[in-house]
């Protein structure tokens, strides 16, 4: 017993001053070898382009493979990826794609055509089963292929005329084609090393995984620690491989805010994906330098049940959207410079500026409550807020309940759920009021306005509008893009007409940067091509 | 003992059984599925990952044909949501990370627990009692989310002696560890001070001490056999807690374990990873029980198998 | 050396001969030990206070918990504000003793809930012992793996959002560890002279078991007990991000720690509050609970 109890008190001394050391943080040693580590949020649930949604995927995946056309780091707009020109039809419909010869793969192969026709075929393939198919829907019979409707791809608008030459035919002339391109559904895989294994029809094969994975991007996938991190390293057969500085890339899952954070102050991380809420002064007033606001394109937005009383009501509705303070809201609570939000199509998407905008205070608003039946708020029922648990959403609920309970003299009570139950009393509409995020996935106006046409996935608010629903399909078919501009504004007057949301914040993207990290823009959509990036010390420091 | 022990594993099937059962069919009235998605997926999506997962079937043939593969494979199917990844391959790779961090964790608890809770028992109210036990009444008062975050601040930022997070090099395991078995320590300290105190006013310590024994020889060899009683009987799902990770700590520490599957296959309605975690999770509720009852005859002679 | 039972006893305790000879009753006689137990009444009247604070202070304080000063923020403790204000400006003072309320309430009854459940389980498996025992204490093993979260939102589909459900929730977890350790300590009294006399005498079950063992075994159950309220109090703000428990703007003093512990740096005051309510409050619980063991303690009273 005695020995035990020594034994173990030597132990722990001797792992105590093995610490002691001075070591060399990440953050120097990454700035020495050219090795980037990055806070990733979440473990990612697969690498497979195809197949996965999330954002954490979408960071990594980014640096294995490539589209037609990659984003540019400063504003996105399309430049050449694998395709190093492209013609466009004059009615807007047929691209030609020229393919950069150089272009390989990280086995050696070269990057063809027949690699897209063949990607896109098994990415609508219906039993893939890939969430993002839509994507490609506006392409020339690719819907139906996907809903297994047209069984012969060939009919499909994808022609590979010769290894380096790549048609697509459009339905419509979607004008944001370009834009859509830069998304992972529409990146190409290696056939060959999907085939074999498990083949193209399959998702959640092994052909992901380290040792297997064929990439075309600035990097290759080294390691993958489950639940610790994923290491990707620089690609000695990529096309552009001069522009890119980085030696490697280490991922990390991080789903704390927190845990991020301390991570970061102690030198293990050159960014965090997020920062929590009540960091953000502490930084912007001690360390200005690390703390980044990017903008990002999402709005904050209450779904309102418009098919029970009172809220069916559109003077309800525009009152309980006038008396929420917005300005105070941002700036003396959020605090991570985020803009009120007036419309709902966030300002500037692709230089889309909203005309119609919530106008009015809560004097407004009271007089418009009044007018629907409610002087002063009498009579009218509790109203139900739901949110799913998170700190932020909360604070948000309460401050708004509070508003609303100031301005209008009605009461809200605030529920919350975890997130699939949240989700669910969404989708079947079993709810009153409750919160909702958008994000957008390409930078064009549609991305928000699609939303909410009748019966869509999306909609969730039980609201319907014919003139909206043509609107939108007016808006697809133009090609013009002021006077798609105005189709949108149109819509963007009746939805703010007709409130079925409460449009609340227009989303910032705040974290942590350290300063060594150079050729890292603020994006719209988070997106920031790793070729461009590399690592500095800082002069002054 | 071999008979009792075989009669233990016999009544695990049911166990088991029951509890899968129960499980597979309780997972499946909760709202939201593994495909609930902030953005809607379209219905032929959804028809389509069914079919892929095999959902599209009758709920029954689903569980036969779950049962089926559980049994006569040892397959716990894939995962929903780490969709590269079998539920078995997951548990491979992450329980010994568990299996580290609670043993660690378990040495530190009982050392600490039995150290601090039998120095306290011994001169009851008097400062040898008050600081030991004011210790792990501190401890109790400090949970594992707020504890991790001081040790981090203190030890990583501010000394710089660790890591903040992560779980790479062995040193990474010392601030997890002290957190979870600090944690468990104030319960087995105070468990034990309680057990200890009930033991040494019996009348056979009395005799130990009047026939002149060494207090040493009292307390170790008398009197922790039935002081540990109570220790023992909350060890058992304790430790099973303990090697199949925590949450908090997981979280907190960055640690690739088993611990954060639990609670997060929970929120992705990841069916087969929640069904596979509970299957591990009974397997060693049931193997520790088994465990403290054995040791429970072993520390009081008077018992026998049944 | 001191003897034996004077080590045992607290050193202020000392009975007359009168006393005894009264007769009194064991009831009795532990509070009169108990009254001369300076920390463990130190901790009733410390529990008795915050009890009384936690529900009449609601009343002075109104509407105080919820009032928002948005663009005041969270500040340190000052003279408006004793103990600071969080980062919506509400009161931290009220929000403290609002939660203090709540966490009392479902900490003190769900652990009595659970003590009444896992006490009585636990003696009835353990006195029987056999194929009772066995069948007893594998639906413990069941009840412990039953994935808990999936089981919270479960309750709350097919019964809706409300108080009672808490209870049950928390019950249904914490009486499992306690069933447990009383199971394995009647196991050790069952045959000891004293129980076989019992026996002999032609006690009934339920005597013998609520009369004679259970008192021996008050130790540690007292002792998990005390265990089991923080656990709960806790597990009350797990509850709470299901949507299970007490609804925003209310919270309770598990909530705040939580909220508070991810600010500990920025804004220390608000998890130091209410993190000094919860520890006092356990202090408290634990001197007064370890009072009640000594002054129970059937073998002390013969001394």
């Amino acid at each position: 017993m005695r020995f035990l109890y020594s034994l173990s008190i030597i132990l722990f001394f001797s792992v105590f001053i093995t610490g002691c050391k001075n070591r060399t943080t990440n953050v120097e040693a990454g700035i020495r070898d050219q090795i980037l580590h990055l806070g990733n949020g979440t473990e990612p649930q697969d690498l497979d382009p195809h197949t996965v949604t999330g954002v954490p995927e979408h960071h990594i995946l980014m640096a294995l493979f490539e589209g037609l056309v990659t984003p540019d780091p400063v504003d996105l707009h399309p430049v050449p990826g694998v395709a190093k020109n492209w013609d466009i039809s004059e009615d807007g419909l047929l691209y030609t794609f020229h393919l950069n010869k150089n272009a390989k793969w990280s086995n050696g192969d070269p990057v063809t055509a027949e690699d897209f026709r063949l990607s896109y075929k098994r990415m609508l393939t219906p039993s893939l089963a890939s969430e993002y198919a839509y994507m490609l829907h506006y392409v020339v019979g690719a819907k139906e292929y996907n809903l297994g409707e047209l069984t012969d791809f060939n009919q499909v608008g994808f022609r590979a005329i010769d290894p380096h030459t790549f048609q697509v035919t459009l339905k419509q002339p979607t004008p944001f084609f370009l834009n859509l391109l830069v998304h992972p559904s529409w990146w190409p895989v290696h056939i060959p090393t999907v085939e074999k294994f498990g083949g193209l029809e399959r998702k959640g094969t092994q052909w992901t995984r380290p040792e297997n994975l064929v990439g075309n991007g600035p990097f290759t996938l080294k390691e993958w620690k489950f639940s610790q991190k994923i290491i990707v390293e620089k690609s000695p057969t990529y096309w552009d491989r001069d522009q890119v500085k980085l030696h490697q890339i280490h991922f990390y899952p991080i789903e704390s805010q927190e845990t991020e954070e301390r991570m970061f102050r102690s030198g293990q991380l050159h960014k965090t994906n997020e920062i929590p809420l009540s960091k953000i002064d502490v930084y912007r007033r001690d360390h200005p330098e690390l703390l980044h606001i990017d903008p990002y394109l999402g709005i904050y937005f209450y779904r309102i049940n418009t098919t029970i009383p009172p809220l069916d009501k559109p003077k309800v509705r525009r009152a309980l959207a006038l008396a929420i303070d917005r300005d105070s809201l941002v700036t003396n609570v959020l605090k991570g410079g985020q803009q009120s939000a007036l419309s709902f199509t966030p300002p500037n998407t692709a230089g889309y500026i909203p005309k119609a905008q919530l106008k009015g205070g809560s004097d407004e608003a009271r007089k418009l409550l009044a007018e629907a039946g409610y002087p002063n708020g009498e009579g009218f029922p509790t109203v139900e807020l739901l949110y799913n648990t998170s700190e932020s959403h909360k604070i948000i609920a309460e401050v708004i309940q509070e508003m609303w309970s100031t301005n209008l003299n009605i009461q809200a009570e605030l529920v919350n759920q975890e997130w699939k139950v949240y989700l669910d009393s969404q989708d079947t509409l079993s709810f009153q009021i409750c919160r909702a995020g958008w994000i957008a996935d390409y930078v064009d106006p549609h991305v928000f306005l699609e939303i909410f046409v009748t019966d869509g996935g999306n909609n969730d608010t039980g609201w319907s509008n014919q003139e909206y629903d043509s609107l939108l399909e007016e808006a697809l078919a133009q090609s013009d893009q002021a006077k798609r501009y105005e189709v949108y504004q149109r819509m963007e007057k009746i939805l703010m007409d007709e409130l079925p949301i409460i449009p609340i914040y227009v989303y910032t993207r705040p974290y942590l940067l350290h300063p060594s990290v150079k050729g890292h823009y603020p994006t719209k959509l988070d997106n920031h091509p790793y070729k461009y990036i590399y690592l500095e010390a800082d002069s002054s420091e | 003992m071999i008979r009792y022990i075989t009669g233990r594993i016999f009544q695990a099937i049911p166990v088991l059984l029951i509890l899968i059962t129960v499980t597979f069919f309780m997972l499946r009235f909760v709202p939201g599925g593994p495909f609930t998605a902030e953005k809607a997926i379209t219905p032929e999506v959804l028809r389509n990952l069914e079919a892929h997962y095999g959902m599209d079937k009758p709920l029954l043939n689903q569980y036969l044909s779950y049962m089926g593969n559980l049994l006569f494979h040892g397959d716990f199917g894939p995962s929903f949501k780490y969709s590269n990844r079998t539920v078995n391959e997951i548990i491979a790779q992450k329980l010994p990370v568990s299996l580290e961090l609670g043993a660690w964790s378990l040495a530190v608890a009982l050392f600490l627990g039995l150290s601090l809770g039998i120095l306290a028992s011994l001169k009851p109210n008097s400062w040898l009692d008050y600081i030991p036990s004011t210790i792990s009444m501190v401890g109790i008062c400090l949970p594992t989310f707020v504890l991790g975050p001081l040790l981090v601040l203190f030890c990583s930022i501010k000394m710089g002696w660790f890591n903040a997070s992560g779980w790479f090099d062995p040193i990474d395991r010392v601030l997890p560890a002290l957190t979870l078995g600090g944690y468990y320590a104030a319960y087995i300290a105070r468990l034990t001070r309680g057990g200890m105190r009930e033991v040494l006013s019996q009348d056979f310590i009395r005799t130990a001490r009047a026939k002149g024994a060494s207090e040493t020889r009292v307390i170790l060899k008398h009197s922790l056999k039935g002081g540990l009683l109570p220790v023992v009987s909350f060890l058992g799902p304790a430790v099973a807690g303990i090697i199949s990770g925590s949450f908090v700590i997981e979280t907190i520490f960055q640690v690739p374990g088993l611990g954060r599957e639990f609670v997060n296959s929970a929120f992705n309605r990841d069916y087969t990873l929640v069904l596979g975690t509970v299957i591990l999770y009974a397997t060693l509720i049931i193997v520790f029980n088994l465990l403290v009852d054995i040791v429970q005859v072993w520390l009081n002679p008077k018992l026998k198998f049944e | 050396m001191l003897s034996p039972s004077a080590e045992k006893l607290p050193s202020s305790i000392s009975l007359s001969p009168d006393e005894i000879e009264k007769g009194t009753s064991l009831w009795k006689d532990a509070w009169l030990r108990l009254k001369k137990n300076h920390l463990a009444l130190f901790g009733g009247i410390f529990i008795l206070i915050f009890f009384t604070l936690c529900v009449l202070g609601p009343f002075f304080l109104g509407e105080e918990y919820r009032i928002q000063r948005t663009n005041l923020g969270a500040t340190s403790p000052s003279l408006d504000h004793w103990l600071g204000t969080d980062i919506l400006g509400r009161d931290m003072f009220a929000r403290i003793l609002y939660g203090g309320r709540i966490s009392l309430a479902v900490g003190l009854s769900a652990t009595f809930v659970s003590l009444t459940i896992g006490v009585t389980y636990g003696a009835i498996s353990g006195f029987f012992g056999g194929k009772t025992d066995a069948f007893m204490m594998r639906l413990v093993d069941i009840l412990y793996a039953l994935p808990f979260t999936i089981f919270v939102i479960l309750l709350m589909v097919f019964f809706g959002q409300n108080i009672i459900l808490l209870f049950v929730a928390i019950g249904a977890v914490e009486w499992l560890t306690m069933a447990r350790i009383v199971r394995g300590q009647i196991l050790s009294l069952r045959k000891q002279e004293f129980i076989e006399a019992a026996h002999s005498l032609g006690l009934g079950t339920p005597r013998i078991i609520f009369r004679h063992m259970i008192p021996n075994i008050l130790g540690p159950v007292i002792v998990y007990t005390t265990l089991t309220i923080p656990a709960v109090m806790l597990l009350e703000a797990f509850l709470s991000f299901l949507g299970l428990g007490v609804q925003a703007p209310m919270s309770s003093l598990g909530s705040l720690i939580k909220d508070g512990a991810d600010k500990m740096e920025e804004f220390s005051w608000l998890l130091i509050f209410p993190g000094f309510a919860f520890a006092l409050t356990l202090f408290s619980l634990n001197f007064l609970g370890d009072g009640l063991r000594d002054a129970l303690d059937v073998r002390a009273s013969k001394d």
